[in-house]
This record gives structure tokens, sequence and C-alpha cells, in this order.
């Protein structure tokens, strides 16, 4: 399964990651390579075999009861952030 | 005259507090005295914290003193900074998070902390845990204790090269496709990846969710033992995280491997596994034998598909994991971003290095629309074909054994410029994620003065059999008290 | 060219539980900015997910109020797309196994008559946060409050024909998942919203056209000026020779139109795949038992009831039972009244309404209460006032807070069934206008009205009516 430049540009703005121009071709080369590697799995008979997306199998999700448990901490959690104003996170502006 | 504090084991070091023959404040501040002289060599940290590390020892000399303490009162280790610790720069060895300041404690080091434990500090790793020889870390390669030219293994090598080089007595690690194990094996010493579920991941920055797990490096299994023990438990705020009582892993080592059926995995001895590494397997094989143990040839058919298997899976979650890092909340921004996309897109492809960005490419690739299927769901079923191999081993074996890495540590930039190359050095232990169970890499020998692995994989939950078997096999040889000379 | 609309809704509904969905935040409106964001609703490196029990138990609780299957085993997935107001980059939801399956709800047309509106399935998810644009030069501002809020979605079949049946499915699921009390309904807050997907088809054709799909939709109003301006826009690029373009659009209520929404276009390839942080969701026989077993009377069972039980027509059935509130503040008026369900209903839907939409309020926040209506009804009905009388009497009711016998007694409004007394005033009345009285009696029965009303005013209203009709008939006629 080979990759072209074009298709690096889709995933990587699909990613939203910038790439530089020189960083593309080795992009190609390396994920064209992985594909490669992973095109190993065609070998394999997987007719009626169930897709596993859990290593615990049998496993059921477990349900939480509707208590608030959580305090106002935005203070706390936006000296992460970038840029905030007025307990907001500011972003450029975004097209609607 | 006994050994210097920094080379003996957790166990050791724990009579030496509860005797008070020692202090934890001078047993933390001698490690923190080699943490800081070996940086420049071996890189091993991220970050070192002194003085939280010296309050924490007062603190928990306090408790000593007081009867209140617990038996990992006063230890110190060291995090890998995949861990968010209260407080503490948590960088998962990225650019992106590298001013990052976690406001809360992972489970596990909250765990650790309410067993008393001092952290020292945030041990080096693969950007955001993706890597074998943690040469992708935004903070530099880790070197190898054994020998500074060569890489410690990844994606735990600062975990792994501290405990390599007794600069901590353990480490909490995280093992997605072998970063416990491989690293553990490169540094000659011991690493423990539990089975999926047994550990909590809140808190441990996500990587793959179906196949992260927490887990633990120290010289020894009776040292892995104390600290899983302590680390391990269901947690509420971990979906995943199994609701099952944690057995007292430091009794159980004495159960011995009389009787044990051993599998050797046939799969596991191809052409890729270097033949000095295979010689030292087979020697402790026969040690295992002379143990009581039984050795029976075991195969896991579908088991040479694990590498193409996981490069789907990972990448795939690893994609959607890491789309949360976009510059807004936390997190890397870059200057003076045009309109949102350049936001989003240079935020990311600044703080992303060059292997994170070709998985996370991967990841969205295979999950694009056309490709689901071909790739993401053949992958998920091939996971499954490979988890009912080792199932179906485990009805007739106790444990499998193989060797943990293909090759003894190789040199630093060897392997970088291809990284499928790179990738086949997890061949062997990537098994072990994606079926879920646990695993263990013990040392059995050297090659070339360097480390060799040999890998332990037990059915789900049966670490302390794996443990049990690892410390027999510890109680007759030395190869895990082993240190390397500049260490000393 | 005659043109046949086709419309399916998929309509959001914030799940009305004290905290998220996958986190203890509280879920409350109105929070300061990013007050009611914490740690796993901002998305934190490390956090992870737990589902909340009581949004599954609302969820299916209004799938078993649509009949709908409801699935053993469903599953979370993850919607992959950047947007601020995403803060994972990815929305959990769930996607090819949804909790609720295939269901469906009966609409009642304008005509009276009856449609079965198809629900393709209901699933769970959250919402997101929110992006605000106003006094900020170039720049966006995000509150994440209330993203992580639990959100169920109800996709329909594509059953609709027309803006009207759009409005009166959205409404029934409006009542209905009121009345199940798992949603509040309240749209200005965005707790009850819909996307609707319009498109046009010539008139018996069975091949669906191209759909446009407008989003956010949040006013009964809105839905049906938004789908109208859609389908015009569809038939006359149609008929202009041109093609509909498969989209997102917006509406904007200030114009009365709908436009294109670009920047949503492009990045519509989500990734879905299982969100390996949650474990398949799985709903036993006994929790499915429990649910069903706390369901109130749906509005369609308590509308057959008040018909059968207490004669009303269909119409006045269904606007009684339009909201659980009113239905059972109906239910009292008549049950302290011991009777009289459609003077009750009458009072209930005529007046009582009209006061309460005046004043904007809810049934809940009634300045009348239903032991107050009882008591004003069970007065028309033992004849102490008449129905005219009565609406004065409400209107103080209403102003003062007073029960009506104290305002009847206090302004003497007591009718008069005295006929001595109603033919006294008639008297005077006829002695005061001679010259209609013999223009009536002349043949000009127009003027009976004129004497009605003479005769009423004279008696302030007071006159029993029947009564004064038999009476001032009898004495017009003269002697």
């Amino acid at each position: 399964m080979s990759v072209n430049r074009k298709d690096i540009e889709n995933i990587a703005h699909l990613a939203r990651l910038s790439l530089r121009e020189e960083e593309v071709a080795g992009y190609v080369e390396t994920l064209g390579n992985i594909l490669d590697m992973v095109g190993q799995l065609d070998r394999a008979e997987t007719g009626g075999i169930e897709p596993m997306a859990h290593p615990l199998a049998g496993l059921a999700q477990r349900l939480r009861a509707d208590e608030v448990t959580e305090a106002d901490r935005h203070g706390l959690y936006q000296q992460n952030a970038p840029r905030v104003e007025a307990g907001l996170y500011i972003v450029p502006r975004v097209i609607e | 005259m006994s050994a210097p504090l920094h080379a003996r084991g957790l166990a050791a070091l724990a009579a030496g507090l509860a005797k008070r023959e020692f202090s934890s404040v001078e047993l933390t501040r001698h490690l923190l005295g080699r943490l800081e002289a070996a940086q420049p060599q071996l890189n091993a940290m991220v970050s070192i914290t002194g003085e939280a590390a010296l309050a924490a020892a007062a603190r928990a000399d306090g408790a000593l003193a007081s009867g209140k303490a617990g038996p990992l009162t006063g230890l110190p280790i060291v995090h890998k900074d995949i861990f968010c610790t209260e407080g503490v720069r948590t960088t998962c060895g990225s650019r992106m998070l590298d001013s990052f300041v976690s406001p809360y404690d992972a489970t596990v080091v909250a765990n650790l902390k309410a067993a008393g434990t001092v952290m020292l500090g945030k041990a080096n790793m693969d950007e955001f845990a993706m890597g074998s020889s943690n040469e992708t870390s935004w903070f530099g390669p880790v070197k190898n204790p054994w020998n500074p030219a060569m890489v410690p293994g990844g994606s735990s090598g600062g975990s792994a090269a501290v405990v390599g080089a007794r600069l901590a007595p353990a480490a909490t690690a995280t093992d997605t496709g072998g970063s416990i194990r491989q690293p553990a094996a490169l540094t000659g010493v011991t690493g423990l990846k539990p089975t999926y579920g047994r550990v909590s991941r809140y808190g441990m920055i996500a990587f793959a969710s179906s196949l992260d797990q927490a887990g633990v490096i120290a010289p020894s299994a009776e040292d892995c033992a104390m600290l899983l023990g302590a680390m391990a438990g269901f947690d509420p705020r971990d979906s995943t995280s199994v609701d099952a009582p944690v057995p007292d892993y430091t009794a159980a080592l004495a159960t011995g491997v009389k009787g044990l059926r051993i599998g050797i995995v046939k799969e596991f001895f191809d052409k890729g596994l270097d033949a000095q590494n295979g010689e030292r397997l087979r020697a402790a094989f026969a040690e295992f034998e002379k143990l009581g143990a039984t050795l029976v040839d075991v195969s896991l058919p579908n088991v040479g598909l694990s590498v193409p298997t996981y490069y789907v899976v990972a990448p795939a979650e690893c994609s959607s994991n890491l789309a949360r890092f976009d510059g807004v909340r936390f997190g890397h921004r870059c200057e003076d971003p045009k309109d949102l996309l350049d936001l989003y897109k240079r935020s990311r492809g600044e703080g992303f290095g060059a292997e994170v960005k070709r998985r996370i490419m991967t990841g969205t690739y295979v999950l694009s629309a056309g490709y689901y299927d071909a790739y993401y769901l053949k992958a998920q079923r091939v996971r499954q074909l490979i988890s009912a191999d080792f199932s179906r081993a485990f009805e007739r074996v106790d444990v499998l054994m193989g060797p943990t890495s293909p090759t003894p540590a190789f040199e630093l930039g060897a392997k970088t410029a291809d990284p499928v190359t790179m990738y086949l050095n997890d061949i062997y232990t990537i098994g072990a994620n994606l079926a879920g169970v646990p695993a263990l890499s013990v040392p059995c020998g050297f090659v070339d003065d360097l480390p060799v692995g040999l890998q332990l994989i037990g059915p789900h939950f049966s670490e302390g059999k794996l443990l049990a078997a690892a410390h027999a096999f510890q109680q007759a040889t030395d190869w895990h008290t082993r240190i390397p000379k500049v260490w000393q | 060219m005659n043109w046949e609309t086709v419309i399916g809704l998929e309509i959001h509904a914030q799940l009305s539980t004290k905290s998220k969905i996958f986190s203890g935040s509280a879920t409350a409106y109105g929070a300061a900015p990013n007050a009611q964001a914490n740690l796993v609703d901002l998305g934190y490196p490390g956090v992870l997910p737990v589902l909340n029990g009581e949004a599954v138990r609302m969820a299916v609780s209004f799938g078993l109020a649509v009949q709908a299957e409801i699935a053993p085993r469903s599953v979370f997935a993850r919607k992959n797309y950047f947007y601020p107001d995403l803060p994972k980059g990815y929305q959990i939801s769930q996607y090819e196994l949804p909790v609720v399956g295939k269901g469906a709800l009966d609409i009642v047309l304008e005509d009276g008559t009856r449609k079965r509106i198809g629900i393709t399935r209901a699933h769970l998810e959250e919402d997101a946060g929110k992006s605000m644009h106003e006094g900020l030069a170039g720049a966006s501002a995000i509150d994440l409050n209330r993203a992580g809020t639990p959100l169920v979605e109800i996709v329909s079949e594509p059953d609709m024909r027309s803006a009207k049946e759009a409005v009166a499915y959205m409404k029934k699921v409006h009542t209905l998942v009121r009345y199940l009390g798992i949603c509040d309904g309240n749209m200005q807050e965005g707790s009850f919203r819909c996307d609707a997907n319009v498109s046009v088809r010539p008139q018996g054709s069975d091949r669906f056209g191209t759909r446009a799909e407008i989003k956010n939709l949040n006013s009964f109003r809105f839905v049906e000026k938004a789908i109208n301006y859609e389908v015009a826009r569809q038939i006359e690029l149609l008929e202009g020779g041109g093609k509909v373009v498969q989209e997102t659009r917006l509406y904007d209520p200030d114009k009365g139109e709908t436009r294109s929404m670009r920047s949503k276009e492009e990045a519509n390839d989500y990734r879905y795949f299982p969100d390996p942080d949650l474990l398949p969701l799985e709903i036993d026989a006994a929790f499915l038992a429990a649910v069903r077993a706390a369901l109130p009377e749906l509005p369609d069972a308590k509308a057959a009831r008040f018909v059968a039980h207490y004669g009303l027509s269909e119409y006045d059935a269904g606007v009684l039972t339009a909201s659980r509130e009113l239905a059972a503040y109906y239910e009292e008026v008549v049950q302290r009244l011991g009777g009289e369900p459609k003077l009750a209903a009458n009072w209930v839907t005529g007046d009582l309404a009209a006061f309460l939409n005046r004043d904007s309020l809810e049934i809940g926040d009634s300045r009348v209460g239903a032991a107050q209506l009882a008591g004003l009804v069970g007065r028309i009905a033992d004849q102490t006032i008449s129905g005219k009388i009565a609406k004065d009497v409400f209107e103080a009711m209403w102003a003062s807070g007073h029960d009506a016998d104290a305002i009847i007694e206090g302004k003497g409004l007591r009718q008069i069934t005295d006929s001595g007394a109603i033919e006294r005033a008639i008297d005077e009345v006829m002695a005061r206008n001679p010259g209609q009285l013999a223009e009536y009696r002349a043949g000009k029965d127009k003027l009976f009205g004129f004497f009605v009303g003479q005769a009423m005013k004279a008696t302030q209203g007071k006159a029993n009516p029947a009564q004064l009709n038999d009476l001032l008939k009898r004495k017009l006629a003269g002697p």
C-alpha cells in the first residue's frame, strides 16, 4: 500500500498537523512502509471472527450514581491555558 | 560491611527504615545526589523534585517514628513522566506539555503517595510513550547505564535507566507494546506489566487506551511485588479498571516453581532472535527445570501478526487520544495564529515530534472513510485470534516463556531512520498487550556486557504466579543483582 | 410540477440529570463561565469517562415510551473532529449500536387524523460547550460548562411531509420527554433542540431528493419557518434548473432564511470507532423491568382515558394532556368538583389558558390554583353565578389571589334567580323604552337583543340568563 504526497497532506489536514515541506517526503516513505507491514494482516483468515475492542472480554460498563462530586476549580484548571479572559478560553474567531 | 543504600532492594531498605538504621531523609538525600550526578551522563530524568522529596521523606520519618508507617513508608521512587502529578510538571516527554503542571494526581501516584512512598522526580520517556529506544523524547535520549553509547530501550527508558544505575530502588512505568519489559531487559532489571485493568489508568496520559497498562520496574521480582501491591486495585474513575481484590503479591513469592508447567513459545525463537540471546534464554529454561518446572513446547500460531495488528490498533487509538492537545486549554500553542485552523495545525505540528506525528497520521489513515474495515476492523479481528492463541496455550501451561527483546541494547541512532525496523523490537512483547495478559521480564545473562531479558507471560490476573516464578529464578541466579561498574 | 416535501428530524434532548454523563460536574444552567467544567469535561490529559447510570435510565425510559427495541448491548463510539467547543477532539456518542432502536409515535394532523412517525433510533451522547463571538475582535470565547451534559439524540424516519407535521412531531416528543421527566424541555436554554433534514421530490416519486440539514433549531416557530423557507428555496432552485447540494445550513431568525455553513462541511470524515475507555453498555431484564415499572401514564394513554372517562372531545383531551402538570391540574379540578368534567375542561383550556399565556406563566405558576378554579366552576354549576359573571370573577381571582366565593360575596355578584326581581327590572326597561317596545311588537324581532342587554344592565348582569330570556319573551309579547 503506497501513499503519495496528496494522501499525506490530506491526512495531516484531517489530523490538524502542519508539516514542513521537507517532512512530507519522509512521511510518504515511512507511512508507505508501515502500511506495507500492516498489509501482512491480509494473510490472516478472519471470517466469522468478532472484532476485539477490549482485552476485558465479557465485562460490561459500570454505571456511576448521578451525584455532583466536583467543585468549581476553573481558576486552577486554567493555569495551564495559553489564553483566558474572564474565565473563558480564547481562540481565533470561530466562523459559522 | 553492608551494601551501600542504593544497592539495596526495596525490602532491605524498608527493613533498614523500620529499624531506624537510616532515615528516609538520609536515603532520599543520597539518591537525589546520585540522580543529579547521573543526569549529564544518562539524562534519565525530566524533573528532579528534591525539595518536595525531602519534605515527603521528613513526613515519612515522622510516620516511622510514631509507628504509623506502612511497608512502603519512606521508600523513594521515581514516576515515569506519563503519570500526572499534582503541582508538578508532567511532560509525557513532549514539547506539547513542556510547561504543563498537572492539577491532579494519577491514581497510581495517589496510591503510592498514600502508601508513604517518596517521589524523587519524573523519569524521561519516549514522547507520549511512542518509541522503543527513548530517542523520541523532547528532552533528549536516555542513555543505557551499561554503555552510554547504547539505548536503554523504551518507552520507559528513564525508569529503566534509573533503576539499572541504582539511582532509585524502583520506578513506575507503563507498557503499551513492551514499554516496561523491553527497557527492563535492556538495562538488566525486572519489569512487570500487569493484566489490563489491574492498575488504574486514571491520570496516566493515554497513548492507546485498550493496550496501556501501568506497572513497575525494579531490580528484583520481590521489589516489584511490594510496589505492585500498593499501586494496583479497583478505581471507580477508570471504567476499564477491574473490581477484583489485590492479592498479597509478596506472600505469593514463596510459591516457587515446583510442578510449574512452562510453555516455550515456538514462534519466539525465529530468525530475528539474536543467537547469543537465545543461548542465554535456554540456559534460563534449564535453570527453571532444575528448580522443578516442566518445559512444554507451545505454539501461538497468530502471534507473528502482533506487530502489524498493533500498528493499526495503537495508532488508531492514539490519533484520537492526542486530539485533545489543540493549544486551547493546555499545552503548547503556536505564536500568533492567524486563524483557528492555523492555531490547531501549528500548535500540534510544533508540539509533537516526528514519531508522534507519524503515529497520529497512521491512525488517522486507518480510521478514515474507506479504510476502516480493511485496516481497523481487520486488526481487531486478528487481535481476537492472537488473544485466543494465548487462551488456548494457558489451557495447557501455567506460564509462557520466551525472549523479551530480539537483541540486547543497540546503539543510539541505529534504528531511527526506519520506523518499521524500530517497531520490530517489540515483536515478542506486543502479544501480551493485545491479549491483555500480564508479562514480566527478568535479567537472565549478558551478551557482550549488555543484559539479556527473559520474558514470562501468564494468564489474566496471574501476576502472583509470574512474580513467584521470577523470584524463584532470582533466588537461584544473581543476574538481577549485577550493577554497571560505574554506578556501583 | 408538484413537489412533495420530505422531512426527518434529529432531536437533541438534554437529560435532566444532576451530574454530567461522564463526570461528576453539575449540569445546572447559567453558571459562571467554565465553573462547571472539571478535568474530565475539559479533556485534561489522563482523565477517563465513567457513565452516569441515571442518563442510561432516562434514555431507556424514552425508548420504552415509544415502543422501541432496547438494545441489550450498546456501544459508545468516538466521533472525531476538531472544534473549540469539543475539548477532547472527539464526541463520545453511540454510532453502530445505539441503546434505543426502532420505535414510533403518533401525531394528530390538523384535520384530526392520526399519523404514525417512525423513530429510527435514539442514542446517548455528550453535549459540546459553547462558543461566543460578541464583543471580541477576531476572537471567540469558549465556555465548556455545557460540555458533557447528557443528551439523547432522537432520530426520526423521513416520515414528515410538511413543516406543520414536523412541528407536530417535535411537540409530541417535547411532551413525551417532559412527561417522562427526563428533559426540562426548555428550548430557550437549548435543552431541547433539533436538526431538520429537508428535501423535496416530484409528487409521486419514490426516490428521495438531495437533502439539506438545518442545524440547531431551538423553537417550534423557527422549525416551521426554517423548513418552509428551505422547501421554497429548494423548489426554486430545482425549477430554475439547479441542483440541491447536500450540506449543513443555519437558520437566521432575523432574516428568516437559511444559509450554508461551509465551516462545518470540510471535516466530515468523523473516523468513528468504539471508545476504548468505555466498555459495552449492557441492559438486562431487571434494569428494563425497573424502568418500565416506573414509567408514568403517557400522553396518548391519558388523552384516551380523558375521552373515555370524562367524555371530552379528542381535541380537548389532547390540549389537556399536553403536559403532565396541566393534566394533573385539570384532574384535580374535576376531582374537587366531583363532576362537571366538560365545564372544567372549558375553563382550563379557555380562560385559564388565556391568562397563563398572557402572563407567560407555566401551569405550575398559575395564579389561580386547581382548588380555586374548582370553587369557581362549582358556583357556575350550582347557578350561584352565570358563566359571564364567572369570567369577571376569574379575572378578579387572578389579580387578587382570592377565592371565588370571597369575590362573589364581596362584590355582590350572586346571580338573581328570584323571578319577581327580574320581572321588576324588565318592567322598568319596558317603561323606559316605549318606542322600541312598539317597534318590537310591530314585528322588529331583532330588538330582542336590545332588551336582553338593557335588562341585564339593570340587574348589573346578575340575572340568571335563561330565566331572564323566558320572562322577557313573555312580557314583550304583551299581555
